[in-house]
């Protein structure tokens, strides 16, 4: 007589039943859904969602799941674990970060910087024409179009909410700070002076 | 013939030969952003084509000229960075040399740790494919109020007013049309009895079906007779009329 046992462990508590129906829209996403989307799609408010969201974060972690959560490109999302890795790589390519040159990494790190920045303004930092690097990283869909100069001025670019899920960021503002990165211009200078000196007159 | 440099021009921004107009934009006494170069281009091919010979030495002259002008224009059109910079003191430069430098380097370093990040993330998997179609969103309507509908509804639940006849006039036969009937048929008989023939005609035909019998009379065709008042009208050739009376006065 196991039977009413049976209907007592299968009785869903109200959060419960959020937290399966949060996990059954990240199933059918294939991109990162932010907060208010899924507060909308389930009808509930953000605060409900961020509770499911903590209770499916400890359900799909690495630790305990092949499915893992993880909060992306401004939104939410399963990815793979990375012990499944090897297989993975077996049945699927990444063909959107494979081969990506050092121009190209160094265009859309000026991308993701200054965006929305124009080709023009590009060229001059990185001194050389970067028509092709632009087309090429346009192509795989990491950086876009992002209106114009002025009205009739050059198309300006910045990065796409998959260059944030590649690179595995939250949002923009998970780089690194600018004055963080590299040697600051008084070193610079100090160093030109240096070789300056060195050079016969 | 003409040298290129006399070729006469007539632009909107100058009137006369290329070669002053040359001395002009060189001393900068003429601004070349406010000549079109393409109205000489043509002032010289149309002036070509009229010689109707090819003056090879002419047209290369003509190019170098035209070609010296473009890149002046050009740069006057495009402010010239490295002019910019050539501007500066030399510790000026020296300054923006660096400030430059230490950009691009900013860059290389951002490009390096997205290099190192991208290299954490290799092992990662996930969908990246388009996203499936999202519901089309509903069409929000208004609130409504029901006693609108009614009042629409009511209005085209009149009954239309009838059509007006009014100006569909009375349709009368022409009068020939009974004389032609009637000759022919006092053609075949001597006589006939008016009623039966108009029988089954509208009031309208009658009227005219007798008008056409006062005309016959008129012309003298017919003779009508009526024994009383409402009595058949009884109608008969002219000719037969007066045999007939004949026949009565002999009998």
């Amino acid at each position: 007589m196991d039977s009413p046992l049976r209907l007592i462990t299968t009785e869903v508590t109200p959060a419960a039943e959020l937290a399966r129906t949060i996990e059954a829209l990240l199933v059918v996403a294939s991109q990162p859904l932010p907060l208010e989307e899924l507060a909308a799609a389930a009808q509930v408010d953000s605060a409900e969602v961020e509770q499911s969201l903590e209770l499916l974060a400890e359900k799909f972690s690495e630790e305990r799941s092949g499915i893992v959560l993880e909060h992306v490109a401004g939104g939410y999302a399963f990815r793979a674990s990375a012990a499944a890795t090897e297989a993975c790589a077996r049945l699927f390519e990444k063909p959107v970060e494979k081969g990506l040159s050092q121009a190209a990494l160094e265009t859309l790190a000026i991308v993701a910087y200054l965006g929305p920045v124009t080709r023009p303004e590009i060229a001059r930092i990185r001194g050389v024409n970067v028509d092709g690097v632009i087309a090429g990283l346009a192509e795989r869909g990491l950086i876009a179009e992002g209106g114009r100069e002025n009205e009739f001025g050059a198309i300006r670019y910045r990065t796409t909410p998959l260059f944030e899920r590649i690179f595995g960021l939250e949002s923009l503002a998970s780089l690194p700070a600018a004055d963080d990165l590299g040697a600051d211009v008084t070193e610079i200078r100090e160093r030109l002076e240096a070789v300056a000196e060195k050079r016969p007159a | 013939m003409p040298a290129v440099r006399e070729l006469e021009l007539d632009l909107d921004a100058f009137e006369g030969p290329f070669d002053l107009l040359l001395s002009l934009v060189l001393r900068e006494e003429l601004p070349l952003r406010e000549v079109d170069l393409a109205e000489i281009v043509i002032a010289f091919i149309e002036n070509l084509s009229e010689r109707g010979e090819l003056d090879l030495d002419a047209c290369g002259e003509f190019l170098v000229l035209i070609s010296a002008l473009l890149e002046l224009k050009a740069r006057a059109m495009f402010p010239d960075e490295d002019a910019e910079l050539a501007e500066l003191e030399p510790e000026e430069a020296a300054e923006e040399l660096a400030r430059r430098l230490a950009e691009y380097r900013r860059a290389k370093e951002a490009a390096n740790w997205l290099r190192g990040r991208l290299d954490e993330r290799r092992d990662l998997f996930f969908r990246t494919g388009p996203a499936p179609l999202a519901p089309k969103p509903e069409r929000k309507l208004a609130q409504q109020d029901p006693t609108k509908l009614v009042a629409a509804l009511r209005g085209l639940a009149i009954e239309p007013p009838t059509p007006s006849t009014a100006h569909m006039a009375l349709r009368f036969p022409p009068v020939t049309q009974f004389l032609d009937r009637w000759r022919s048929l006092l053609r075949r008989r001597t006589r006939f009895d008016f009623d039966q023939e108009v029988a089954g005609l509208t009031r309208v035909e009658v009227a005219v079906a007798f008008l056409a019998l006062l005309e016959l009379r008129k012309q003298d065709e017919i003779a009508i007779a009526q024994s009383g008042p409402f009595a058949p009208i009884r109608i008969s050739r002219a000719d037969a009329e007066r045999s007939l009376s004949w026949t009565a006065h002999s009998a």
